[in-house]
């Protein structure tokens, strides 16, 4: 299964409704970069709100995809972490600290679009 | 023995696979949301070091009842190459697969009770508890 990105405007919108497996997650990351590319999209948001938790092979996934878009210049907001995933990650030892992040996918849309200084 | 289920891991799939036991048993003993997290993730983790290290072993749940207690231990076992120096291994960001696969102090700083025994050419085997609070 296919994770679906959806274009709105210049930016787009990705929600991950269930568990992540190691190709599901491979695939996204490069529809992703193939979309930002095809769409000339400058913003992209990721709402995780479904997810329960993240290990660190899915973290390394989605921090990479982030730099890989960062190269094609588009920005990318995580949204929806969960409490649980957020303990987890950092009792792993994952901090993903240079990842912009927001609450719900609201807050992540109004994220992106300060960050794209308008 | 009853208490005990596995799920031989040989592919990516079967990460899922002990993931999802390990998850279904933990919300059986009434583990909350958080708790149910850290098992899942510590058996990712798990899974994924035998598939990525060892190429196959097993993963197996267990179901522990301790005087008024209960817990859930995962024991992660392999055939492969083994560790050499394990106190390498449990220092924070150690890897030899470029960031794939897990810190081991990870998977113990999710768990109550962590145990690792291994050696060159003899496998290892790794045992960790979660007690129920």
């Amino acid at each position: 299964m296919r994770i679906p990105i959806l274009k709105l405007h210049d930016c787009l919108l990705v929600s991950i409704q269930w568990e992540l497996d190691d190709h599901t997650a491979l695939q996204f990351q490069e529809d992703l970069l193939h979309k930002i590319h095809e769409t000339s999209a400058n913003g992209v948001v990721i709402d995780i709100t479904s997810i329960d938790f993240i290990d660190s092979f899915i973290a390394k996934v989605l921090g990479d995809v982030i730099s890989m878009s960062k190269l094609m210049g588009a920005k990318v907001v995580i949204t929806g972490i969960q409490p649980a995933v957020a303990i987890t990650l950092i009792e792993l030892g994952i901090g993903l600290e240079d990842v912009l992040t927001a609450l719900d996918l609201e807050k992540g849309l109004e994220k992106l679009q300060q960050e794209l200084g308008d | 023995m009853t208490n005990q289920s596995c799920v031989k891991i040989f592919n990516e799939w079967d990460i899922v696979a002990a993931r999802q036991l390990g998850r279904n048993v933990a919300k059986e003993l009434g583990f909350g949301i958080v708790d149910q997290a850290r098992i899942t993730t510590a058996i990712s983790e798990l899974a994924r070091n035998i598939y990525l290290y060892a190429g196959q072993g097993q993963i197996c749940i267990e179901k522990l009842y301790d005087g008024g207690k209960s817990g859930l231990k995962i024991i992660s076992i392999d055939s492969g190459p083994g560790i050499s120096d394990i106190r390498q291994v449990m220092e924070d960001g150690f890897s030899t697969s470029g960031g794939l696969g897990a810190g081991l102090p990870g998977v113990k700083r999710l768990m109550d009770e962590f145990s690792i025994d291994s050696s060159p050419g003899s496998g290892t085997d790794i045992r960790a508890t979660k007690w129920l609070r």
